[in-house]
């Protein structure tokens, strides 16, 4: 397919467990690790597809994922969050905010590559 | 025939044993187990610097010329002490509810703080001391001349000026070392206090023991010194009713205008209550110098040669009746009265000249925040002291040359009392009389300056000197009527009671009337409302309402000036009363009012306060303040006082009410947002061991890969057990279920545990230490408070970000506790954070960096109070730092609490 991802998450494990799950799944994996530019980098380089985390340093995924969402030129790019705080109102949020999958952390590498390819179909 | 080499040991002999007197009483008072220092006693027999050597070896020359009359000045402050309830007691409650620190501070502290009228002030105080000084250095250098004469040598001017040198340069010495110690003017001195209490009572036996042998030893018994008496004609009695009432009301106006008087009375007091005591014990001292002064006087007369000068009478009569030893006691004791009047004069004239001059022109170089900020204030002011004191003796010492050092004693004492006088009205009226304002005062002080130079100061110099004969004759350009000893062609009376009419009619009216026609400033208001009525509501008027300032700013400055340790306890006490926790309080205008008190302990008031000003940046006028301008009624401003006090009672209460609701609301809001961190901190490690072992399980991976990825199984596997163990730890210590294991051990061997475990390895840290200092054994849980060591040292080997990162590990013994400090030379912590750091799973840096779950400080929070003590955030450090409290009682009391 060579669609591009951009994934948003400060954790470097986690970074280069999904790089490695979602290659493998034929996307190209751009990875950025702070909240406060995370808005800049996706404009200037629009990917297919995003991954967010909702605890970042700087600025929360939410706040990101408002922006996105207010913005014309991302406003439809699909997002899916992550989160390892697993509270139910912090998937009510994301999903209210535009979000269009949401995960709690932590996932079965099937769960990811999965959730990927089916917001890509739709 | 007493040599003169051992009056010069047995002096130098003296002058070490007040010196050892002094650094004791400084020792016991710094161990604190000094109270004696505080009784009414040595407070009584401080006031004896009244008596200096002019009353020691003048009254007697005072009554040999002129009979009684020298009784005046002991009657005067008599007169003052017994009335002591009215005027003394308010001048003690003021100085020490506004920290005065001098009379020159008294006066501008209460007409607005004003700069002007504090260098006014200590202009006449300098001016007015330094013939009076002049004094005490004469009759020493006098009086080691009797002894040269004894002895067949003659003394020219050469030697007397040599002599005058020397005792002056002793002096500066003796005070600068136990005058300057403390910074702040306000504290006692007590060494100093000590060494002149000795001295008084030296100085009082002597010239009984000088009576006693007058009146039985030469003149055979109290009946025969009674005829001897009567027939002399000293007691002829040849009064002048206008000398007697100038003198009485001018020794008695001096005895609280003289800077030492007031250094003695007021900002050495310790406990109003000592008044009372010293209202008739300091009377009694008095009585009982005077009681020998007229037969000494009448004896000297007889008995030596016509011509002797009658000042040294106390000396010269035992001495030609060869009793050396009295001869040497009596020398003591006039030694003993010029040294303790010059030392305490010295330092008050010191504080004023550096508070009130040195200080102010220093500060107005630096007109922006650098000044209080970053110069180093403690050592300008410091020097500032000693060179004043140098100084001050100097000028004496110029004098004593200049004057020629021929007049009598008396009449250069009376011109000092006469100028220092001049500061009475605007005292008397200042404390009294709340419609007097800084116009009207700074007009008077100038008036009666202006008037005392010329009538009585100028002329002491004698005809020629410094006024020229024809002058004296005709007036400056022939304007008769400005005679110096004959103004407006009131001629006839004595020059004395000329030059105190005079300077105190005009200097008074022209005070009344330039209060009754000036508008006072809002702060001028206040502070008046505050001293008149001081004993109706003690509680200060605040000055400053917009406070922008930040506390640590202030704290910054406080340090400069007071030091590290009392600054730090002021702010902490601060926050504790706001129910705050650490060294940062709310900047509410009262704190910064008690703030500016404090520091007006130091600098004074008028400096503290623009000192204040420069940081705080507001007008310093408060709605108060306007309030007050408005309402002309004195009764409305104190109405408006009252109600200010009740609205910020109301604001007090209402932010204790919004405290407890936001701790309410947090209470409910912290236990969900724990569980989601808890959470959060478990599953993101979880995430990577399940992700990676997903992916070696699909035997995709091998080779290097492989190994890369079961290693970070294995790290994210240590890092949940660890957080499972800090949670834990937590929980048990917050719980109270600890067992502490509590040991003796070395600070210092448990700091070398905890760097080494602190994994500075491969780390560019560098630790600084004062091995001397931490070198103390403590009895504690001592594995830990290696902990709590660790924790701190990893921290600042993890966020210090300087180039160069050092931590600095100092250890302080504060009495009950020890003080560990550890500050790094990192960016420190936003004021905003500072309490926030002791929170669980805080983390002000970024997350991954620490590699921690922000547990370490809410664990050491816990362990320190396990222990009993606590860990703070220390701020003004330029750099993060902490400070451990660690008490060395044993812990069982600080369970106990919990």
């Amino acid at each position: 397919m060579g669609k591009r991802v951009l994934l948003i998450e400060d954790e470097p494990n986690i970074l280069e467990a999904i790089s490695f799950i979602l290659s493998r799944d034929g996307w190209t994996v751009h990875t950025h690790e702070d909240g406060e530019t995370a808005m800049q980098k996706v404009v200037g380089f629009p990917p297919d597809m995003i991954i967010l985390d909702v605890m970042l340093p700087g600025r929360s995924g939410f706040d990101i994922l408002r922006d996105l969402r207010g913005t014309d030129t991302t406003k439809d790019i699909p997002v899916m969050m992550l989160t390892a705080r697993g509270q139910e109102k912090d998937r009510e949020l994301a999903l209210r905010l535009g979000a269009n999958h949401f995960m709690t952390k932590p996932f079965s590498n099937a769960e990811v590559r999965d959730n990927v390819r089916n917001l890509m179909e739709a | 025939m007493l040599s003169f080499n051992v009056v010069i040991t047995i002096s130098l002999c003296y002058v070490a044993i007040l010196f050892m007197v002094a650094f004791m009483a400084e020792r016991r008072a710094m161990m604190g187990n000094a109270t004696w220092l505080y009784s009414p006693l040595i407070y009584t027999l401080s006031l004896s610097i009244y008596c200096t050597a002019w009353t020691f070896y003048g009254a007697v020359g005072y009554a040999a010329r002129s009979g009684l009359e020298f009784a005046t000045i002991y009657l005067g402050p008599t007169l003052m002490m017994i009335g002591w309830w009215w005027i003394l007691r308010k001048l003690v409650r003021i100085g020490r509810a506004q920290r005065i620190t001098s009379i020159a501070d008294l006066v501008s502290s209460r007409f607005g703080k004003s700069t002007s009228l504090g260098m006014i002030v200590t202009v006449i105080s300098v001016v007015a001391a330094t013939p009076y000084i002049a004094l005490q250095l004469q009759s020493v250098t006098l009086s080691f001349a009797v002894f040269a004469q004894s002895n067949g040598q003659v003394w020219r001017d050469a030697e007397l000026n040599a002599t005058a040198m020397w005792v002056s340069v002793g002096l500066v010495i003796f005070t600068v070392i136990f005058g300057t110690r403390n910074l702040d003017a306000n504290e006692r001195h007590h060494g100093i206090v000590m060494a002149i209490a000795v001295e008084a009572v030296v100085k009082l036996v002597a010239l009984l023991a000088v009576g006693v042998f007058v009146v039985w030893g030469v003149a055979g018994g109290p009946s025969e010194m009674l005829t001897r008496i009567d027939a002399s004609p000293i007691t002829l009695w040849d009064h002048n009713g206008g000398r007697w009432i100038s003198l009485l009301f001018l020794s008695a106006a001096a005895f609280i205008c003289l800077p030492r008087m007031f250094q003695v009375l007021v900002v050495e007091n310790a406990d109003e209550r000592h008044l009372a005591i010293a209202s008739w014990a300091f009377p009694t001292y008095l009585m009982l110098m005077s009681l020998f002064v007229v037969p000494i006087a009448v004896v000297g007369l007889d008995l030596l040669p016509t011509g002797s000068n009658p000042d040294l009478f106390v000396l010269t009569v035992p001495l030609y009746q060869g009793r050396d030893g009295l001869a040497m006691l009596s020398f003591l004791g006039g030694f003993s009265s010029a040294t303790s009047m010059v030392m305490v004069a010295t330092i008050a004239l010191a504080t004023m000249v550096s508070n009130h001059i040195v200080l102010p022109i220093w500060l107005s170089m630096r007109p922006n925040q650098q000044a209080v900020m970053s110069g180093d204030i403690r050592h300008v002011i410091l020097l500032a002291r000693r060179l004043s004191i140098a100084g001050v003796l100097f000028l004496g010492f110029i004098y004593y040359r200049v004057s020629g050092g021929g007049t009598a004693l008396a009449a250069i004492g009376l011109v000092s009392f006469s100028g220092a006088v001049q500061i009475l009205p605007a005292m008397i009226g200042g404390i009294f009389w709340r419609g007097a304002t800084r116009i009207g005062a700074a007009a008077g002080l100038i008036v009666g300056l202006t008037l005392w130079l010329w009538t009585l100061f100028l002329p002491s110099f004698g005809a020629d000197a410094m006024i020229s004969q024809s002058v004296f004759d005709d007036g400056p350009f022939g304007l008769n009527w400005l005679r110096p000893q004959a103004l407006f062609g009131i001629s006839g009376l004595d020059p004395l009671v000329h030059g105190i009419l005079w300077s105190m009619i005009l200097n008074t009216g022209t005070f009344i009337v330039g209060s009754l026609i000036s508008f006072p400033a809002p702060l001028e208001r206040l502070q008046g409302a505050q001293f008149v009525n001081i004993f109706e509501h003690s509680a200060a008027a605040p000055a400053w309402t917009n406070a922008a300032a930040g506390a640590e700013d202030l704290l910054i400055m406080a340090q400069r000036i007071m030091g590290s340790t009392d600054a730090q306890a002021i702010f902490e006490r601060e926050a504790i009363r706001q129910g705050k926790k650490g060294y940062l309080p709310e900047v509410t205008p009262a704190f910064v009012e008690l703030l500016e008190r404090e520091l007006a302990g130091s600098v004074g008031a008028a400096t503290a306060h623009a000192m204040v000003g420069q940081l705080i940046g507001g007008s310093g006028v408060s709605v108060e303040d306007l309030i007050a301008v408005a309402d002309e009624a004195a009764q409305i401003l104190e109405y408006s006082n009252r109600l200010e006090a009740k609205s910020t009672e109301q604001e007090q209460t209402a932010r204790a009410l919004r405290d407890a609701n936001a701790k309410l609301t947090a209470l409910s809001i912290q236990k969900d947002a724990f569980l989601s961190q808890i959470s959060h901190e478990l599953r993101t490690p979880m995430t990577s061991i399940r992700s990676f072992s997903d992916i070696l399980r699909d035997g995709e991976v091998g080779g290097d890969a492989q190994k890369r990825y079961s290693g970070i199984i294995h790290d994210e596997a240590i890092r949940l057990t660890r957080l499972l163990d800090d949670l834990l730890d937590l929980s048990v210590l917050e719980n109270g279920q600890v067992m502490l294991n509590e040991q003796t051990g070395s600070l210092s061997a448990l700091l070398d545990r905890a760097i080494g475990g602190a994994g500075l390895l491969g780390s560019n840290l560098k630790i600084v230490r004062t091995p001397e200092v931490d070198d103390v054994t403590i009895t504690t849980d001592l594995d830990r408070l290696v902990q709590v060591f660790i924790n701190l040292i990893a921290n600042s080997r993890k966020y210090c970000d300087a180039q160069h990162p050092r931590l600095k590990i100092s250890v302080f013994d504060r009495g009950s506790h020890f003080y560990i400090d550890f500050v790094d030379n990192g960016s420190g912590i936003a004021a905003d954070n500072q309490q926030l750091i002791f929170e669980k799973f805080s983390r002000v840096a970024d997350g991954s960096k620490a590699g921690g779950a922000g547990l370490g400080l809410a664990i050491c929070r816990e362990i320190m109070r396990r222990l009993g003590g606590d860990i703070t955030y220390l701020p003004g450090q330029y750099g993060t730092a902490f400070r451990l409290r660690l008490p060395k009682k044993k812990m069982k009391n600080a369970l106990g609490e919990l």
